[in-house]
């Protein structure tokens, strides 16, 4: 791909939680449009890594971030760049689905009134996200139902739905089958599929299968570096490093 | 020990145990019955509905009255009045320590509220009268501050260490899943603590809030000594109240055994126990309506 768009970058990255170095220079960048695996052992930062893109970190007194951040040619650490509208752009669906204590449709209604969308265009647009993320025949009935009664599937789909509802540019996704049967697991990773016609996606996942199975590009951490990056086929079947090797032929983990 | 002696006193604990809890209960419900019992009697001399919408209360007048409601207006208008004011402060400030505070305001504010609740009721009636009283007085030009005002004021003090502490830990409690969820789809930390975290610590804030009204309605002492216990009918903050609680000590002392005045004090306390029973049903139905949306 010579044409690929890059829409998000990060360069010469570091990071610290207190005096603890967690991610060292990290390079790397994504394009429009892909679906980008980040694999590593346990602890290796890569939710570090994933919630440095939508700044979570913010909310961290201790955590100390340092590099050049990147999305569409904006600066996302900029003086300027207002951070709700960051997160309103990079969305971000984590590792245990976590719908607020509300109502279906209050779970998407909530981010559409809190960025401003009109109340009459916000049925048409909660019913699009849920169809989206093929949820909507599930719980079209009982969009008044509290969202904690729905199975962890659909609660994760629901989840993916409140982002996708805002458009975002860019979807986090940290292990969000992680906490799901197979059968689930297996429909978020078709709706994943689907998703990247319109979003970019970069999806931690401690599964090798499903990297295979969703992303284009796979990203190898370890201990706060990035050992290896490329083609996922590559990466699984034809990394240039022995610790690549090891770690994708489950030799440690 | 061998076997036998072991089970023995296994068993003779377990007796032991339940006659403690027993004990508890026929406490309970011999207050009750004694409760009862003397409101029964009293209305076989004062019909009830002459209780309920008299509007005097003066059991020593050549005609004697037992109307509650005077009584019952300045126990809603203090109570009311203390909820008021305590309510957003209480709340405002364990959202404070909880969401906003760093380690060492925390670490100050804590201690500092648990203070607050260790101090007596006199003392607290003792600043109601030589510091709100001429305050007030002095704000108003009334010639004292001894009023239903003085008495708010006084309560929500002594209400808000409660309220601080049930409230912060329900805010405390909220997952912190709920607040990045929220602050993931572009929402500032006003409008997640607004939304999000306060919603969801709703059965704790609202628990917090009814031990609140509940201490402010069982108080007597602050009352006492910081509203003027004047006996007319009540017309607003700035007059002088006098609260059920403030007329059943006034009055107990020196009233004859057995007589009206005597089950009539009994029928005033019923009726101060129904309120707080209220109260607690109330904070249970709303504790349950928004225990729906939580567990699974
Ligand atoms: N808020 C935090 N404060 C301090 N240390 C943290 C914090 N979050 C993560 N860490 C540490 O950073 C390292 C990387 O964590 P993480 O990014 O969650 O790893 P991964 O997602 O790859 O399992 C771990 O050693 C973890 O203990
Ligand atoms: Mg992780």
């Amino acid at each position: 791909m010579v044409d690929e768009q890059i829409i998000l970058s990060a360069q010469q990255v570091n990071l610290w939680f207190g005096s603890k170095q967690i991610l060292k220079n990290i390079d790397i960048s994504f394009a429009k449009n892909s679906v980008t695996a980040l694999i590593g052992p346990s602890g290796c930062g890569k939710s570090t890594l994933l919630r440095s893109f939508n700044r979570m970190h913010d909310l961290s007194p201790d955590a100390r971030v340092e590099g050049q951040f990147l999305l569409d040619k904006q600066n996302l650490y900029a003086k300027d760049m207002s951070v709700t509208q960051l997160r309103r752009r990079v969305g971000m669906v984590f590792q245990k689905a976590n719908p607020f204590p509300k109502s279906i449709y209050e779970n998407i209604n909530y981010g559409l009134k809190i960025n401003g969308v009109p109340k009459s265009e916000r049925d048409a647009i909660i019913e699009g996200a849920l169809k989206e993320s093929y949820i909507w025949d599930e719980v079209k009935d009982e969009l008044n139902k509290p969202a904690t009664r729905l199975s962890g599937g659909q609660q994760q789909r629901l989840c993916i739905a409140r982002t996708v509802a805002l458009r975002p540019e860019v979807i986090l996704m940290d292990e969000p089958c992680s906490a799901l049967d197979p059968l689930s697991t297996l429909k978020i990773e078709e709706l994943i599929i689907k998703l990247k016609k319109d979003y970019t996606i970069i999806i931690v996942t401690h599964n090798m299968q499903q990297a295979q199975r969703v992303a284009d590009k796979t990203v190898f951490m370890y201990m706060g570096e990035i050992i290896e990056s490329g083609n996922t086929h590559d990466i699984f079947n034809n990394p240039n490093k022995e610790l690549t090797n090891n770690y994708v032929k489950g030799k440690f983990g | 020990m061998n076997l036998a002696a072991r089970e023995y006193v296994d068993k003779t604990v377990k007796q032991l145990i339940r006659i403690t809890g027993l004990i508890v209960i026929l406490i309970l419900t011999g207050i009750f019955l004694m409760l009862l019992y003397n409101t029964f009697a009293f209305f076989r001399h004062i019909k009830p509905l002459d209780f309920i919408t008299g509007t005097q209360w003066n059991p020593s007048g050549k005609i004697a009255r037992y109307g509650i409601l005077p009584l019952l207006v300045s126990t809603c208008l203090v109570t009311l009045g203390a909820m008021a004011i305590a309510i957003p402060l209480g709340i405002g400030t364990a959202a404070y320590i909880s969401e906003y505070a760093g380690k060492r305001q925390k670490n100050i504010l804590k201690p500092a509220i648990e203070m607050l609740a260790a101090i007596p009721s006199v003392a607290i009636g003792f600043l109601g009268i030589v510091f709100v009283g001429p305050f007030i007085a002095g704000a108003t030009g009334l010639p004292n501050g001894l009023n239903a005002l003085n008495g708010a004021i006084l309560l929500s003090v002594m209400a808000l260490p409660t309220i601080i502490t049930v409230a912060e830990d329900a805010l405390r409690g909220v997952p912190h899943t709920y607040k990045e969820a929220s602050y993931g789809v572009g929402a500032t930390k006003w409008e997640t603590l607004l939304k999000v975290t306060i919603p969801a610590a709703a059965p704790g804030i609202i628990a917090a809030v009814m031990l609140g009204v509940g201490r402010a309605i069982g108080e007597t002492m602050t009352v006492l000594m910081a509203t003027g216990n004047a006996q007319a009918f009540p017309q607003g903050f700035l007059q002088s109240v006098r609260t059920i609680t403030a007329t059943i000590a006034i009055e107990t002392g020196e009233v004859p055994y057995q007589t009206t005045h005597y089950f009539a004090l009994f029928a005033i306390a019923s009726v101060l126990f129904l309120i707080t029973l209220l109260v607690n049903v109330i904070g249970e139905h709303f504790v349950n309506k928004f225990r729906k949306y939580h567990s699974a």
